[in-house]
Parts: C-alpha cells; sequence; structure tokens
C-alpha cells in the first residue's frame, strides 16, 4: 500500500517533469544541412540560435529540405537516397527511409499526404506518404537507348491540382505526374522539349514550370494553366550562346527572383544576372557581376537580390538593385558562400559559408552581419515557412 | 671522390626538381583535395559515387587511362557537363588529381 502510494507519486513527478516543457510553436525555426558530416543543426530565427544538432542523416551532399504543412517535421532528402522525417519539436528523427541509390531532391504535394523524391538511381520518382514514409508509388523514367540504366530526373516541384512535374535529363521530357485521383498518378509526358534539361522552377503562383537546358539555349516552359498547349521553348537567349565557356557549378533555378514584372535569372556560364520581362519572356537587360551566379534570391519585398558565384569566386556576394540593377554592395562573408535564405518576411538573410564553418545572419537594409552561428562545412539553409510556398 | 660527391649533389637536384614539377606541395595538395570533394564532389557526390557526373571510385575509373582522364579534366567533355578546368588549375594539379582518384578516392 505504502510502497503504491510512493510509485504513484513517483510517477506523478516524473509526469509533471514531462509535461513541463514549455509549448511552443515551429514556424519560427528552419534547418541548417551540413553535408560532410551527414548532420543538420535546427535553428531559431528570432534568437538567431541553433536549438540541437541531429546527425545519422548520410550522404548530404546537394541536400534538400521540404517542410510538412503543419510546419513541424522537415524531410531531408540526402544524395544516398536517404529521405529523412525530422520532428521540430522533439528534435528527433521520426522516420528514415533508404529509398534510391543516388537522389537529388523532393517535393511535397498540395495536400500536404505525399512526398516525391527525384532520383538520378534507379532514375525517375518514388512518392511516399508524408506521416509513415511508406511508399505509394514508383514512376520509373523513361530507359537510355542502349538499356543500361533510366533517365536521370531533375528538377522535381510540386504543382496546384495535386500534382508533381519533374523533367528527365538524359532524355530531354518533362512529365506530369497527377495524384488528384489516388495514389495512382497520371502522368502526362512532353517529349522533345531540348536537350538536358538540368534544373527547374515552378513561378510563384503555379502556373509556369520552366526547366533550364544545359543541352542547348533557351528554357523549356510548361503552361500549368494550359497543358494541352504543350511545351514551349521561351528565352531564346538563356544559355551558354556560341562560346561555350566552362561552368564550373551549375546555376540553381530554385527562387528565382521575380519582382516587378522582371524574373532575374542566373545566366549559364557567364558573368552576368539576366534579367527577363515576365510577361513575354524576353530578355530585356543583363547585369555584369562578380562570377558565375548560382544563386539569384529576391529579399521578399523584390527591391533587392542577393546573388552567390561558383568557384573561384564563391567568397563573394553581391547585392542588386532590382530597379536600378545596379550592384549595390560587394560583399565579402567568406570562402564557400554556398546558400542563402530568408526569412519570410525579410527581416534577416542567413547564407551559409562552407569552407569558413559558420553560419551568417545579416541586415538585408543596412547591409551589416548581425550574428555567426558556428556550423561544419554547412550548405542549404531552409526555413519552415517554405511550407506554406508552392515549388518549395 | 670530389666527382661522386657532386653527381650525388646534381642528382639529388635533380631529384628534388622532378618532384616538385610532378607534385603539387603538401599545401597545395590540401588545397586540391578540398576542391575535390567540395566541387567535384558537387557533380560526382561527396564520395565520388557520381550524381550529374559519373562516378569516380577506384572501381569505376579502373581499366581507364591516366592520359585520357587527365585530358578529360583539363579540356572537358563536349556534349557534358564537364567543364575544363585549364583555367584554373596546372598541369601538375590535375595529374595529381587524377593520380589520387586511381589510387582510390576517399582512400577506403
Amino acid at each position: 500500500m505504502i510502497r503504491s502510494t510512493v510509485l504513484a507519486a513517483a510517477i506523478g513527478v516524473l509526469l509533471s517533469g514531462c509535461t513541463q516543457t514549455p509549448l511552443r510553436g515551429t514556424g519560427d525555426l528552419g534547418v541548417v544541412v551540413e553535408r560532410a558530416t551527414g548532420s543538420v543543426q535546427i535553428i531559431e530565427s528570432d534568437t538567431r540560435t541553433a536549438l540541437s544538432r541531429i546527425e545519422g542523416l548520410g550522404d548530404l551532399s546537394h541536400a534538400s529540405v521540404v517542410y510538412s504543412r503543419d510546419q513541424r517535421y522537415a524531410y531531408v532528402f540526402g544524395r544516398d537516397g536517404g529521405l529523412s522525417k525530422i520532428d521540430l519539436l522533439t528534435q528527433r528523427i521520426d522516420h528514415r527511409v533508404i529509398q534510391g541509390g543516388n537522389a537529388i531532391g523532393g517535393a511535397i504535394s498540395q495536400d500536404g499526404k505525399l512526398i516525391a523524391v527525384s532520383n538520378y538511381v534507379p532514375g525517375g520518382v518514388k512518392v511516399f506518404d508524408a506521416r509513415t514514409l511508406e511508399q505509394v508509388a514508383d514512376i520509373p523514367a523513361t530507359p537510355l537507348a542502349d538499356g543500361s540504366k533510366r533517365s536521370r530526373t531533375v528538377g522535381l516541384v510540386d504543382a496546384p491540382g495535386q500534382r508533381f512535374v519533374f523533367s528527365l535529363f538524359d532524355t530531354g521530357e518533362i512529365w506530369v505526374a497527377d495524384f488528384s485521383q489516388g495514389n495512382t498518378p497520371e502522368i502526362t509526358r512532353y517529349p522533345g522539349i531540348g536537350q538536358q534539361p538540368y534544373d527547374a522552377l515552378i513561378t510563384p503562383d503555379g502556373r509556369y514550370y520552366m526547366a533550364g537546358l544545359f543541352g542547348e539555349d533557351g528554357m523549356a516552359q510548361l503552361d500549368l494553366w494550359h497543358p494541352e498547349r504543350g511545351v514551349k521553348r521561351v528565352l531564346g537567349d538563356y544559355g551558354r550562346g556560341q562560346e561555350k565557356l566552362p561552368v564550373y557549378k551549375m546555376p540553381h533555378l530554385e527562387g528565382w527572383a521575380v519582382a516587378d514584372n522582371q524574373a532575374f535569372v542566373p545566366a549559364v556560364g557567364r558573368h552576368q544576372v539576366l534579367v527577363m520581362d515576365a510577361r513575354t519572356w524576353k530578355q530585356t537587360a543583363a547585369i555584369p557581376v562578380a562570377g558565375q551566379p548560382v544563386f539569384v534570391t529576391s529579399r521578399p519585398d523584390g527591391r533587392q537580390l542577393w546573388v552567390n558565384f561558383a568557384y573561384p569566386d564563391n567568397d563573394k556576394v553581391q547585392v542588386i538593385d532590382t530597379e536600378t540593377h545596379q550592384v549595390v554592395a560587394d560583399l565579402r562573408p567568406g570562402p564557400g558562400v554556398l546558400h542563402m535564405e530568408f526569412t519570410s518576411r525579410g527581416d534577416q538573410l542567413w547564407l551559409s559559408v562552407r569552407d569558413g564553418d559558420e553560419v551568417q545572419v545579416w541586415d538585408p537594409y543596412s547591409l551589416k552581419p548581425l550574428s555567426t552561428l558556428p556550423a561544419t562545412a554547412p550548405s542549404g539553409i531552409f526555413f519552415s515557412s517554405r511550407a506554406q510556398k508552392m515549388g518549395y | 671522390m670530389s666527382i661522386y660527391r657532386h653527381i650525388v649533389v646534381l642528382a639529388a637536384l635533380l631529384l628534388f626538381c622532378a618532384i616538385s614539377v610532378a607534385s603539387p606541395d603538401a599545401q597545395r595538395q590540401a588545397k586540391l583535395e578540398h576542391l575535390l570533394v567540395q566541387d567535384c564532389g558537387a557533380c560526382h557526390g561527396l564520395h565520388m559515387t557520381g550524381g550529374l557526373g559519373p562516378e569516380l571510385t577506384r572501381t569505376a575509373l579502373a581499366g581507364k587511362s591516366r592520359d585520357s582522364l587527365i585530358a578529360t579534366v583539363t579540356h572537358g567533355r563536349p556534349g557534358t557537363a564537364m567543364p575544363g578546368w585549364a583555367p584554373l588549375l596546372g598541369p601538375d594539379d590535375i595529374g595529381w588529381l587524377v593520380d589520387l582518384l586511381l589510387q582510390g578516392y576517399p582512400a577506403p
């Protein structure tokens, strides 16, 4: 009797201990990928601090992250085919599967129930239940002519209408996988869209899917309001042009900046940011910059762009005024600037300095650094606010 | 005796020159290894297991000639995303990187 009372009291103390964790939201959190060590740090933008490190995520070279719609879970896509679901609240790996041999990013469906992963090996897209990470669909890509393997898939995004859109690098196709009728997708294939689509984006309204072509100039555009019209070639000047300059890092199209009816894209191989009219998709200007641009990221208010560069100019960042097209700041954050991420309302800009082993937080209005956080060879930075944006 | 000594000194000098031409110094090697992992690795994978670019593990490179690999790194491969590195790397750098890959990188 006494024993059971003591036991009950002990359990009560333990339970109250558990419930003393203060309640909190996750809308202010994000993750920083530490690619060489297979870990991520959970960060909080308000306090500009790291909350914890999560290890055991495999090969995170070229890793990317999407978020559940409640912003609690981060889905991390690793190079080695690992798909990990991280709980930002408990700071633990909730689920983890090895879904392929060599992967290149993923997407979450419009309703938040499906996670799609784009694979190089085996070439194609696999789709998983966002809750359990059980596979619900497999979409193998077109086999190559010699039958040895299937085309690698790139540029996977979510699109309105419970669709995923992706490109086939080796066979030059765009595919739309429509999951609106259930987990057996209806696939629409657009062949012959151009040589070697290497990355793609979807405009913030979810209307235009645009794939950059490495093998030729121009971009392949699919208007998702009018998929029956097929894929068109736009931005004829976009690409490497006549003189094929060596490209030391493929530019990323994600985060394509659209401001004031202009679209700003990294040129391929040239030291330029290209400006397009976002209604006619014709080039209107080319802004000279300090190197081969990788990311061209717009401050959420659209007034300025932050640009980082490929090796050997990857210690630099330039800030461009979208109205005047002038470079307004030449920054030297440190060696190996890989990625930049704004908070959703644009009061902070976070950037990763891989070879400086740190993440820096900048005030994107005064253009002054605010804080520095240690991180091991950091690459991508992803805030949970991405949960509410199409194409992220 | 003194002639022998001269020959030995001369030979040592020649050997030193040959080594310094054929192989980047330790500091340069560290930079090149970093470049291999981080920048080559962007396409070929941090562990050289491939990505947009082909796998570069020892197994994958078995049977490939050193000269053709050096030519690929130096001039790139037209029609693919592989750039020529001659504008950024010297012949010694490229030779050293190719040898590193042929020996197997990352080291088993």
